[in-house]
């Protein structure tokens, strides 16, 4: 179903802001395979506000199978921010009367989201330096939140989540020697099982919002958010594939393990050993290669008919280099 | 195969005229258009270096499984002994030949891609 995001976005104004509220400036951002995400202003009679939409687009995909619904979505970011971890404040939960179909608004947080400006450009030399620490910081507040019934949050600790991306890459009918190999590795080295805290499950640079005066200001996309190992969290914003052509700095490509741990223990988190952070940062290249493929295998079955999709099953070969390096190495 | 022109000249061609009109696109195709012109980039590179990359792939499995066969058979044969634990991290030579095959892949996925060994 086609929806007219513009005309119905002209009546959502006036069920926000009154009789006589128009919208002004609606754009469609880029990115989001499965989500759209529009920018819009409503100008009312108390004024303007810069807000957000996010909409579901695609009724199935397999890249969002295991994500939560944009109702979940919108009880998360309560429960997080009541806890102190930035997100960008709710503002309304659209029904049916939207015409949006599933969607959420949330209002506007200024700041840069893409992660090769915040790795590289000057503007945010200043705050950079913190960034690492600040996402510690942030973790530890979301690992303590408790979990909102309401978002229905699925639990998955490694083993669960190792065994989903085999199953999803052996379905893909790929033979990639790297993934099989790493797959074998990370199943001989899981590690021993925590107790389970609410994870944001994509918590890495591009859906970090950074202000160039005060760093982080807000995480963004809590759509797989889940039940796991903490941990999990810390190692996918050091996967190199969020290190935007920063190799050279592990955490996001802007800082160093030893500030996102600390950050994360000075706020409380109950500590986390590198060893383990280093095996997640593997799951997460293996998790992002398969991710990869499947977007390439959702393409191949005409499911999503964007000239994107194909394209990103040309990046399973940046995963397998990371992945390699990772063997090599040693967690 | 004619050569007047040759393949990876008509992927250029095609690569070269979408990003002319990319200007003139709203925010969404321009964003679509830079992926259309990087997929043709991606197979004119296969098709000038991608046999090259094959035929070297070849050459580092031969020594690895101990025999011959074509790219797609040995690929084939290295998934099975990797998933059955016949082989792992520790077969003298794998790392380095699974390394340099992957750099040849990325050398025509994603050149640009930074990578390092930390």
């Amino acid at each position: 179903m086609t929806v007219d995001v513009p005309a119905a976005l002209t009546r959502l104004a006036v069920r926000l802001a009154g009789e006589g509220a128009r919208v002004e400036g609606a754009q469609r951002l880029t990115g989001g395979a499965s989500m759209e995400t529009w920018a819009f202003a409503v100008v009312g009679p108390t004024g303007r506000e810069e807000l957000i939409l996010r909409r579901r687009t695609a009724p199935f995909d397999p890249e969002s199978s295991r994500s939560t619904s944009l109702a979940a979505e919108a009880a998360l970011i309560r429960a997080v921010t009541a806890c102190g971890a930035p997100a960008p404040p709710l503002v309304h939960l659209c029904d049916e009367a939207d015409g949006l179909g599933e969607a959420h608004v949330t209002r506007r947080v200024v700041g840069e989201t893409l992660g090769r400006k915040i790795n590289s450009d000057p503007k945010f030399d200043a705050v950079r330096p913190a960034l690492a620490r600040q996402c510690g910081e942030v973790l530890a507040k979301i690992h303590a939140t408790p979990p909102p019934a309401a978002a229905h949050l699925k639990s998955a600790d490694a083993a669960v989540e190792l065994a989903r991306y085999e199953e999803v890459y052996r379905t893909s009918g790929a033979e990639r020697p790297v993934l099989e190999l790493a797959l074998r590795y990370l199943r001989d080295r899981l590690p021993e099982p925590r107790p389970p805290v609410l994870v944001h499950g994509d918590f890495r640079n591009g859906n970090l919002i950074v202000d160039p005066q005060k760093g982080l200001a807000a995480v963004l996309d809590w759509e797989i958010s889940h039940i796991g190992d903490p941990a999990e969290d810390l190692g996918w914003i050091c996967a190199n594939s969020w290190r935007f052509g920063r190799p050279d700095r592990p955490v996001g490509g802007f800082g160093d393990y030893a500030d996102l741990l600390a950050g994360y223990a000075a706020a409380g988190g109950d500590p986390i050993p590198l060893e383990r952070v280093r095996f997640w940062q593997a799951l997460g290249s293996l998790r992002w290669g398969v991710m990869c493929l499947m977007m390439y295998s959702s393409w191949a079955t005409g499911v999503a008919p964007s000239v994107e999709r194909p394209m990103i099953g040309r990046r399973v070969s940046e995963t397998e280099i990371d992945l390699i390096n990772l063997l090599e190495a040693g967690l | 195969m004619i050569t007047h022109p040759k393949p990876e000249e008509l992927t250029e061609a095609v690569a070269r005229w979408i990003e002319e009109i990319r200007p003139q696109l709203d925010l969404r195709n321009q964003f679509l258009a830079r992926v259309a012109a990087n997929a043709l980039a991606a197979v004119t590179r296969e098709l000038t270096v991608g046999d090259q990359a094959k035929a070297a792939a070849v050459q580092r499995l031969e020594p690895i499984l101990g025999h011959g066969g074509t790219y797609e058979a040995l690929v084939w044969e290295l998934c099975e002994k990797l998933r059955a634990g016949e082989m792992d991290v520790e077969t003298p030579g794998l790392l380095p030949a699974l390394r340099a095959n992957v750099l040849d892949q990325l050398a025509i996925d994603q050149p640009n891609y930074k990578h390092d060994r930390s």
